[in-house]
């Protein structure tokens, strides 16, 4: 999306400012030079933020992952001197459950990306067109992503729990005989984790692909229904292509975060029942274990299952979306 | 034409019934911790059905206890302060540096407007380990503000890309006119372009608010000390308490969401707007 978006603003700003004339000056500066130094001045602090509060710590993450760092050795004495090596990464190749770890991150975010884009789009198919009340229906559609993490996990769990409202509902109609437990059974812990990461992460999808669909061109539609096209057939041969581009970059964007995600598995499954993804090993290692070479280890696996993933991605997926 | 009349009319009875299934599931979880949080547990307990709210069943005892007893009055203080200074630094710096990045010319412009969004591939708690430790050594740690230092690493970048967006919507003829009368960068952008722009700096605004509000790792990794904690991390903390009822900790839950979903409420046009304005391509 950024990329496609630069070339224009190039443009756009050679045309507000055209090449000054340079013509030597006693005052000294040119227009272009004190541009230039208040673009810096104005970009320094941000920069600087994200430079040594993201870019850094990943970086240091990878020489961490190379050294046998405990937690206390990073206060006590000069870790710098300590030796590369790589224990941590045979630690974590060997780790019993790395390959189950990685497993569960992939169905996981899969799972919780395609049930989450699929409810984006039909929520998004039912308020395009303007009813009664559906300013109303799409304000409420966002509000599982703005609550609190912590308060919406903590009121799924109690929901199902085996003796919480929704087995009470399932037993009292009849459908269950047993109460299930659906937070420590397998493979019901792995489907109530995706459930849940559907619930509240479709307003995102919701969002973009309710934007797309209002961008789509009415004569698209008209120019169908004159040549007797049926509602399910203007879905599919003009919604549904018309939102492909759209829906591959959401996918993209959402498969990412939901495979670095930590949060929503640390509190809803705890990682139990074949729910421990890659991140909660990272925290395993690092607050477990005070292990903090194995941690980053891990996370650089990580990070480099997901580079490989989005490469195939881009390869297979989104340079055929946007040609068309 | 009958296949036409069998979709229209398919069509229809799935419309209104999916609309209802959504509605149903996006409110029930809310429905059900305020339910969770105003109804003693017994009787939740005893009939887990009965989620009516009948008057004289109800007590508000549950947020008494929460708020003065473990301290919520003092979390929800220390949530409010993170928020609001968090959201004050990142909409005055990611003004700036969006205009810049929509605006000026200067080296590197094309480099920092395409790795903006790269951020977003390393997950937050690949951060969390070199943090910890940096953290640790600074001792910023148990600290508010260090929580609000690595807040602002995480909202500017998207702040900055949703601000440099919308400000190239608006016509530069605007802000020609005033650099010809005599205005500098500066007071073009304080006179012209931040009034022009409101809606997106509100949305952004209440972006970067959900994000420092709701934020849970760093706050649990990072806070040791009761005075120091969010609520977010102490709900953590009353959860870890075996003594702690199911209708304290919804209490608290209720506690955490209402202000988001109230600010959500009153700016919602403009969230919605600033967050898909240039994002998707026509």
């Amino acid at each position: 999306m950024a990329d496609r978006k630069t070339p224009d603003s190039t443009k756009n700003s050679r045309d507000l400012t055209r090449e000054p004339p340079r013509i030597p000056s006693r005052r000294g500066p040119t227009l272009a030079q004190r541009e230039q130094r208040l673009a810096y001045f104005l970009l320094g602090p941000p920069s600087l933020f994200v430079l040594a509060l993201i870019l850094f710590p990943a970086l240091w993450n990878f020489w961490l992952a190379f050294h046998k760092v405990r937690l206390l050795d990073l206060r006590r004495f000069a870790w710098w001197e300590l030796e590369a090596t790589v224990t941590n990464f045979i630690t974590v190749f060997l780790h019993h459950d790395l390959w189950p770890a990685l497993r569960a991150t992939l169905l996981y975010s899969t799972g919780g990306t395609l049930l989450a884009l699929l409810m984006g789009l039909g929520a998004a198919m039912m308020v395009h067109r303007r009813f009664r009340g559906s300013g109303l229906v799409r304000g409420a559609f966002l509000i599982p992503y703005i609550a609190p993490i912590v308060a919406v996990a903590f009121a799924w769990r109690f929901i199902l729990n085996p003796r919480g409202v929704l087995m009470a509902g399932l037993l009292g109609a009849g459908i269950l005989e047993q109460p299930i437990n659906l937070l420590s059974q397998r493979p019901w812990a792995m489907i109530s984790l995706v459930a849940f990461e559907g619930w509240r992460y479709f307003p995102f999808d919701f969002l973009f692909i309710l934007a797309r669909l209002q961008a789509i061109p009415e004569v698209f539609y008209e120019a169908a229904a004159v040549d007797g096209a049926t509602p399910l057939q203007k879905f599919l041969y003009i919604t549904l292509p018309q939102l492909k581009l759209v829906l591959a970059t959401l996918f993209l964007l959402r498969f990412m975060w939901t495979f670095n995600k930590f949060d929503d598995v640390f509190l809803v499954t705890r990682g139990t029942a074949g729910t421990r993804v890659l991140t909660i090993k990272v925290y395993d290692f690092l607050i477990g274990e005070f292990n903090v070479g194995a941690g980053a280890a891990m996370a650089v696996f990580l990070f480099a299952v997901l580079g490989f993933l989005l490469w195939v991605y881009f390869k297979l997926v989104m340079r055929r979306a946007e040609q068309e | 034409m009958n296949r036409e009349r069998i979709e229209r009319a398919t069509l229809r009875g799935l419309h209104g019934f999916g609309l209802l299934l959504f509605i149903f599931l996006v409110a029930f979880p809310f429905y059900w911790m305020v339910v969770a949080s105003l109804k003693p547990l017994i009787l939740l307990a005893m009939n887990p059905l009965d989620l009516w709210l009948t008057p004289g069943e109800l007590t508000i005892r549950a947020f008494q206890e929460v708020w003065l007893q473990f301290r919520f009055g003092s979390y929800f203080a220390n949530s409010a302060y993170v928020s609001a200074l968090t959201v004050l630094l990142t909409v005055t710096l990611a003004t700036f540096g969006a205009y810049t990045i929509a605006r000026l010319r200067f080296r590197g412009r094309m480099f920092l407007s395409r790795s903006i969004l790269a951020i977003y591939m390393f997950p937050a708690i690949v951060i969390a380990v070199p943090m910890y430790a940096l953290y640790t050594n600074f001792g910023l740690r148990n600290d508010l503000h260090g929580l609000i230092l690595i807040y602002l690493a995480q909202t500017l970048p998207v702040a900055i890309y949703m601000l440099h967006s919308y400000f190239k919507t608006l016509p530069p003829t605007l802000e020609e006119a005033g650099l010809i009368d005599g205005c500098s960068r500066l007071m073009v952008i304080r006179r012209i372009t931040i009034p022009l722009s409101l809606p997106a700096i509100a949305s952004v605004a209440l972006y970067t608010f959900m994000i420092a509000w709701n934020e849970f790792l760093f706050a649990f990794l990072f806070l040791d000390s009761p005075s120091k904690f969010t609520l977010s991390r102490g709900i953590m903390q009353i959860a870890d308490n075996v003594n702690v009822s199911q209708q304290l900790l919804m209490a608290a839950a209720v506690i955490a969401t209402v202000p988001v979903i109230a600010l959500f409420l009153i700016f919602e046009r403009y969230l919605v707007r600033g967050l898909t304005a240039g994002a998707v391509k026509a």
